[in-house]
């Protein structure tokens, strides 16, 4: 498994919780849900590059 | 007074006494139901989309970390082993039932099983989550 599929495993399942526990009706945790993984994924990227250039 | 009701809406009585009966037994049944089996609070609640949803995230979470050779925390040796344990008893009879039959790994040697227990620790503490989640639904806290 590499790196980016295990981000993508775990943003998948902590989105789906946080989704449903946080929210009350099924738009808004969908809504919340895909939030959540966009931020976990699109954070995970942003801290990469920033350790990429760091690294240099 | 009885007649004077007659014609008026009953659908706020009824969910009401309906409200009143899922009321009724252990508060703490689903909290410590969805701790033991994740997504067991919802299901009692007969939130059957919810608690599979959680369930299969739950379980998916732990089963990754576990093919990832993620360690199992058995003992509290620092700090760091005790919030791990915390976290990993978090999964209830998951984490009981893989000591029982020695599933994960002793010893972190790849970077994957690093990985791999983290993931068992998250899941542990996404299953309380979702426990409480079920309490609130119980208490009437969140509908």
């Amino acid at each position: 498994m590499t790196h980016f599929a295990a981000v993508l495993l775990f943003a998948l399942f902590a989105s789906v919780v946080f989704g449903i526990t946080q929210r009350e009706t099924p738009r808004q945790m969908i809504r919340y849900g895909i939030y959540c993984f966009v931020l976990f994924v699109g954070s995970a990227i942003a801290l990469s590059w920033v350790m990429f250039f760091i690294a240099r | 007074m009885r007649y004077s009701q007659k014609g008026m809406a009953t659908t706020p009585n009824n969910s009401a006494a309906a409200q009143e009966v899922s009321q009724q037994g252990f508060v703490y049944l689903p909290l410590i139901a969805g701790w033991l089996v994740p997504g067991a609070g919802h299901f009692l609640l007969r939130k059957w989309g919810r608690g599979s949803l959680l369930a299969a995230s739950v379980l998916g979470m732990f089963v990754t970390g576990l093919v990832l050779q993620g360690k199992l925390y058995s003992g509290a040796h620092d700090i760091l082993d005790i919030l791990g344990l915390a976290g990993d008893l978090g999964n209830g009879l998951l984490y009981v039932v893989s000591r029982v039959f020695g599933l994960g790994a002793d010893l972190v040697q790849v970077t994957t099983a690093d990985w791999g227990t983290r993931f068992i620790v998250v899941a542990g503490l996404l299953n309380v989550i979702a426990a409480v989640d079920a309490h609130n639904l119980r208490t009437g806290r969140k509908s």
